[in-house]
């Protein structure tokens, strides 16, 4: 009966979180969606009145002479979110059997 | 809940509520080289406490025991996937969570300290987000600030007997949310408006951050109370190992 109304809530939070970020993109149609790092540049640029240069550029782009290609970024956070993604499913795998296992025992 | 702790609760998400409304958090990394030197050389300093007493921690709580290493290994995970994701918001920008809200819970600020640096430094050099200029100050917002006050929240609402889950979203939401509100107080202190000095510039940063970084905290919140739910389900064992479940508590 818990396990149940786990699964029910469970389903519930995912819809909601999957609602709240994708709404925006219905609702503000033909918004640039950009980063908030750039946003954050601009902003030193208005507050303190002209363009900041900064005094260090990335390794990864004075390596490859110029900005990381877009479509490469996107790589390399999907990347990221595989290595996460893989560590979670492979711990929360082997303790979902465990559980399995020992409920069969008892 | 009794009466009292009804009441208690609602007064904390109103007050959660206003601070969150409140000019609070924005949503970013500093950017590599947007730091003078020696305030990178400053917070970098900060940090090494920090991270010195997390290293420690880290080998008090999981003590050599591979299960409770499998859960510090799935909440490194978790900030690796949730600060990944890139989640357009109500401003027209897009910005990621932090995702550092359940190790801080699970195992303390010290302890996620070291789990944000690793995904801040992977991020610095591999997707030139964030910087490593920047990575003491980032360091401190988002692997130190933030977690630091997600775990006081969680501990404080749990004194107060609020229930656990409402706990963990409250931590995590408001953890998020601290994070960039401290970003916002970085960059305010290295950039002063011209009129007004920092605390115009403040207003400035976490208006642009604040009303990005809201939606996403609650996801964040939501997201972590889901992981939450998996591990009492599947790992009591292990959360009454590091002292999340009480044993009277299941």
């Amino acid at each position: 009966m818990k396990q149940q109304s786990h699964k029910v809530l469970v389903v519930a939070l995912l819809a909601a979180a999957l609602l709240i970020s994708l709404l925006p993109l219905f609702l503000l149609r033909g918004a640039e969606f950009g980063g908030s790092d750039d946003a954050g540049s601009q902003m030193v640029a208005e507050v303190t009145g002209r363009e900041y240069e900064p005094w260090f550029t990335p390794v990864l782009e004075s390596a490859l002479g110029g900005e990381l290609p877009g479509e490469v970024e996107s790589l390399m956070f999907c990347v990221q979110t595989g290595i996460g993604v893989g560590v979670i499913a492979f711990v929360l795998g082997r303790w979902v059997e465990r559980k399995k296992w020992m409920d069969k025992k008892e | 809940m009794s009466q009292r702790q009804r009441k208690l609760f609602a007064c904390f998400t109103v007050l959660c509520m206003a601070v969150a409304f409140a000019p609070t958090a924005g949503a970013m990394h500093i950017m590599e080289g947007y730091l003078s030197p020696p305030l990178c050389i400053a917070w970098g300093a900060v940090c090494l406490p920090f991270l010195a007493l997390g290293l420690r921690s880290i080998r008090r709580k999981t003590g050599g025991q591979s299960q409770n290493l499998l859960l510090l290994a799935l909440c490194g995970a978790f900030v690796f996937v949730i600060s990944s994701l890139k989640i357009p918001s109500v401003t027209g920008s897009c910005s990621h969570m932090t995702g550092t809200g359940l190790s801080a819970i699970l195992f303390g600020p010290a302890v996620t300290s070291v789990l944000g640096l690793i995904v801040l430094i992977f991020q610095a050099i591999l997707l030139a987000h964030g910087g490593l200029t920047t990575l003491g100050a980032n360091c401190f917002s988002m692997a130190i600030a933030g977690p630091l006050a997600a775990y006081g929240l969680y501990r404080g609402l749990r004194a107060v007997k609020v229930d656990r889950k409402a706990c963990v979203f409250l931590a995590a939401f408001l953890g998020d949310l601290f994070t960039y509100c401290v970003t916002s107080v970085q960059l305010a202190a290295a950039y002063p408006a011209a009129e007004g000095g920092a605390a115009a510039s403040l207003v400035k940063f976490l208006g642009v951050f604040a009303p990005t970084q809201l939606p996403l905290a609650v996801v964040e919140g939501i997201l972590t109370v889901v992981i939450v739910i998996g591990l009492e389900t599947y790992a009591s064992r292990e959360l009454k190992d590091i002292g999340y479940l009480g044993g009277n508590e299941v």
